[in-house]
């Protein structure tokens, strides 16, 4: 058994770390990386304007983001991956590859599940801060950009992290729409050796484990440094400061 | 392709019979994993409070090795890794009773369990040590303090998170479709394929997914009203 994971291991270490990719399209571990990484980078700005619009005082802005959220939270996210590998080309009216569908699904996916803990974190600041801004002479975008999301988000930095842990389970489902990562590769080292597919998807479990579990010890210790940081910097009164540093993230 | 019309998809009686079979499996799965998520939970929470480092050691290998791992890929493990493992009658056995069903409620019960006895763990650890104390003191033994004292509150503190959790666990009985449980989602591939009307279907299972997420989620909020005894009495 263990013979043959160090065989597989040996003999296909490099289509799992890329893919096909001097001779194809980049693939396996570098892919589900860049993908997550793009991922969160793109979808981390949109969370927090849909944050501020989650907040806003006006409905016509609430509305539509209250759904957006709701929505992701109810449907599977395989059916959202369904759903745009059917509406992206229809739209955009170009052949596009899976690479970009997925990460259209998982920018929007994770953009709404990452507006939450901004929204957490800015609201779990308290009001004071926004009034002492104003009273300060800044306006609500001064106060956002210079007071408010500099703190929330400094607080938000571990949840951050285990957002980008579950980005990378999620691309995973890319598998279903033929994203040439991680998944696929292992697949297709499975359909080349076909005798020994609990080898195969063991290395593959086990490889997901590596990166996950140590970005989420990373994210553990950022948060035990941040919340100790915090109660530091405000004294005694830092409750309502370390309470957003709480990890939420959607579980995959 | 002609314009919207979902009334092609919910008039043909073959479509509708898949569908609903497409429900009664999502529910099977997610029912099925979610009981044995739970009695897997208990079991794991009981491990852990009991002395002896080996079962702690356990429990966080377990817990572990289930969070850091992608669903979807112990999913696979599963059905085609350690299915192909099992001894010939075993495998038989299977597969003539549904083996992708039983393997996506094993595969999603022993994940979600994991995320379930955390749940439970951190709501009892945030019952203060003095209510076991004043128990015991009250004459309770252990296991009669856990039952009456400890456990209602620590089960009312995990609530929010066991709820969202359920709510996952619904959805992530769709991961089925990639082994070959005919739940919904794969209702809903199989219709595309047969109506060639992609959006009206995706749609009619977009709904669907919708409507019983959120129903879970607002029977978890009577729910957590319900357990919340500030809230009753205010009521």
């Amino acid at each position: 058994m263990i013979n043959d994971i160090i065989a597989i291991i040996r003999d296909y270490w490099l289509l799992l770390l890329i893919g096909q990719y001097p001779n194809g399209p980049l693939g396996g571990l570098a892919n589900t990386l860049i993908l997550s990484a793009l991922s969160i980078a793109l979808a981390f700005p949109l969370s927090i304007l849909l944050a501020l619009a989650r907040l806003s005082k006006w409905p016509f802005l609430r509305w539509p983001v209250t759904v957006l959220v709701y929505v992701t939270r109810g449907v599977p996210l395989l059916m959202l991956i369904l759903w745009s590998y059917f509406l992206v080309p229809l739209l955009t009216g170009a052949d596009v590859p899976s690479f970009v569908t997925m990460l259209t699904t998982l920018v929007i996916y994770q953009a709404a599940f990452l507006s939450e803990v901004v929204r957490a974190g800015i609201v779990a600041l308290g009001q004071g801060q926004m009034e002492a801004a104003k009273a300060l002479g800044h306006g609500y975008f001064g106060a956002m950009r210079f007071v408010i999301l500099p703190q929330a988000l400094y607080n938000m930095i571990p949840s951050i992290l285990s957002t980008f842990v579950s980005t990378i389970k999620d691309t995973t489902l890319g598998y279903v729409i033929n994203v040439p990562d991680l998944t696929f590769a292992a697949s297709q080292v499975n359909n080349q050796l076909l005798t020994q597919p609990f080898q195969v998807f063991l290395i593959l479990a086990l490889i997901y484990y590596a990166i996950c579990w140590s970005l989420t010890h990373v994210a553990y210790r950022l948060e035990r440094r941040i919340t100790r940081k915090r109660a530091g910097l405000t004294g005694a009164g830092a409750a309502a400061v370390i309470a957003p540093a709480k990890i939420i993230s959607e579980q995959l | 392709m002609t314009g919207f019309d979902l009334s092609a998809i919910l008039t043909n009686p073959e479509f509708i019979a898949m569908l609903l079979h497409g429900i009664v499996m999502t529910f099977v799965i997610a029912i099925g994993s979610w009981l044995l998520a739970m009695t897997l939970a208990i079991l794991l929470l009981a491990l852990r409070f009991s002395p002896g480092r080996f079962g702690n050691a356990f429990v966080a290998g377990y817990v572990s090795y289930h969070r850091n791992v992608p669903t979807l890929v112990q999913l696979m493990l599963w059905y085609f890794g350690i299915f192909t493992l099992l001894p010939d009658w075993l495998s038989y056995w299977l597969a003539s009773h549904n083996a992708e069903a039983i393997f996506a409620i094993i595969g999603l019960g022993l994940c979600q369990a994991a995320y379930f006895s955390e749940d439970l763990r951190s709501g009892l650890r945030s019952v203060s040590p003095g209510q076991m104390e004043a128990a015991r003191a009250l004459g309770h033994g252990y296991l009669s303090a856990m039952r009456f004292v400890l456990m209602p509150q620590g089960v009312r503190n995990a609530l929010p998170p066991l709820i969202n959790h359920s709510v996952s666990l619904f959805k992530n009985s769709s991961l089925g479709v990639v082994i070959g449980a005919s739940e919904l989602t794969h209702a809903v591939k199989e219709i595309e394929n047969l109506s060639f009307r992609t959006f009206e279907i995706y749609l009619i299972g977009t709904l669907l997914y919708l409507f019983f997420s959120l129903l879970i989620m607002a029977g978890g909020a009577y729910l957590t009203m319900r357990a919340d005894p500030a809230a009753r009495t205010r009521a």
